[in-house]
């Protein structure tokens, strides 16, 4: 936890261009939101049925948000 | 003589209303998230600009302190599956105390905005930055008032071995407002 909550602080700085660094800041967001359902909120021992909505969500906010980014690079 | 390992069946710890409400809270906030971002793509530079207004180090530091606050909550709920109820509630009150420094720290952080005249009616980003970061804190006082309940009856001895579904619901909420600042944090601060 404590590396990606470093690691992103770092991504924010200008190694990388806007949209790597944007990527990755979410990919890795999402990794820690993943992290704390599975072992913080129990949800690796959970019914499959939750546990799968639960990881869903992680992937369709992540991936919308990023499409987002890229979307608006067409429509502007 | 072998011993059998004997799994334990899958469980959602708590009460299932309160996955319930946590369900629809995520939903609420992923589709804030992804607005968000989407109304970025369409005037990056403005959002860029006023992004850099914002203090990243009350966010990161805003951030770790939820996530340490998750952890008392974590090791609180350990102790008082093994009845040790002093020790779960000395965890539960330091847990407190992370989410009463979120508090004063937002509250510092909301006041140099608005005196420096930003408020959400300056532009698109300060207004997606108080509402979502203002909600968020709703949520955080609210956990910090279910984590004071949690302490109390974990004091006077409601909660132990023979009864954890209290503390996990409570503890499931808190986690939750964990990890909406943990999305909410890079997406507002870094993201760039």
């Amino acid at each position: 936890m404590l590396a990606t909550w470093a690691s992103t602080w770092w991504l924010s700085k200008d190694a990388f261009s806007a949209r790597t660094a944007t990527v990755l800041i979410m990919a890795i967001a999402a990794f820690k939101v993943r992290l704390v359902l599975l072992h913080f909120m129990e949800l690796a021992h959970a019914p499959l049925l939750p546990r799968a909505i639960f990881e869903a969500w992680v992937v369709v906010v992540v991936t919308a948000a990023i499409l987002a980014v890229y979307l608006g690079v067409f429509t502007a | 003589m072998s011993t059998i390992a004997i799994a334990q069946p899958r469980r959602l710890p708590g009460v299932p209303g309160v996955w319930v409400f946590v369900g629809a809270d995520l939903m609420f906030f992923g589709l804030f998230f992804i607005s968000f971002m989407y109304e970025r793509s369409k005037d990056v530079a403005l959002f860029e600009r006023s992004r850099h207004a914002l203090d990243i180090d009350f966010g990161g530091i805003n951030t770790l302190i939820l996530l340490t606050s998750s952890w008392f909550v974590v090791m609180a709920l350990q102790a008082a599956r093994r009845d040790r109820l002093q020790h779960a509630a000395t965890l539960l009150a330091m847990a407190i105390g992370c989410g009463i420094t979120f508090g004063v720290l937002k509250v510092i952080e909301y006041s140099g905005k608005l005196s420096a005249g930003i408020s959400m009616l300056t532009n698109d980003f300060y207004m997606f930055y108080f509402i979502l970061t203002g909600i968020h804190f709703g949520h955080v006082i609210g956990g910090t008032v279910v984590l004071m309940i949690l302490f109390n009856k974990t004091r006077g001895g409601d909660y132990g071995s023979h009864n954890m579904v209290g503390l996990e619901s409570g503890a499931t909420y808190w986690h939750m407002v964990d990890l909406l600042w943990i999305f909410l944090f890079p997406l507002l601060y870094l993201v760039r």
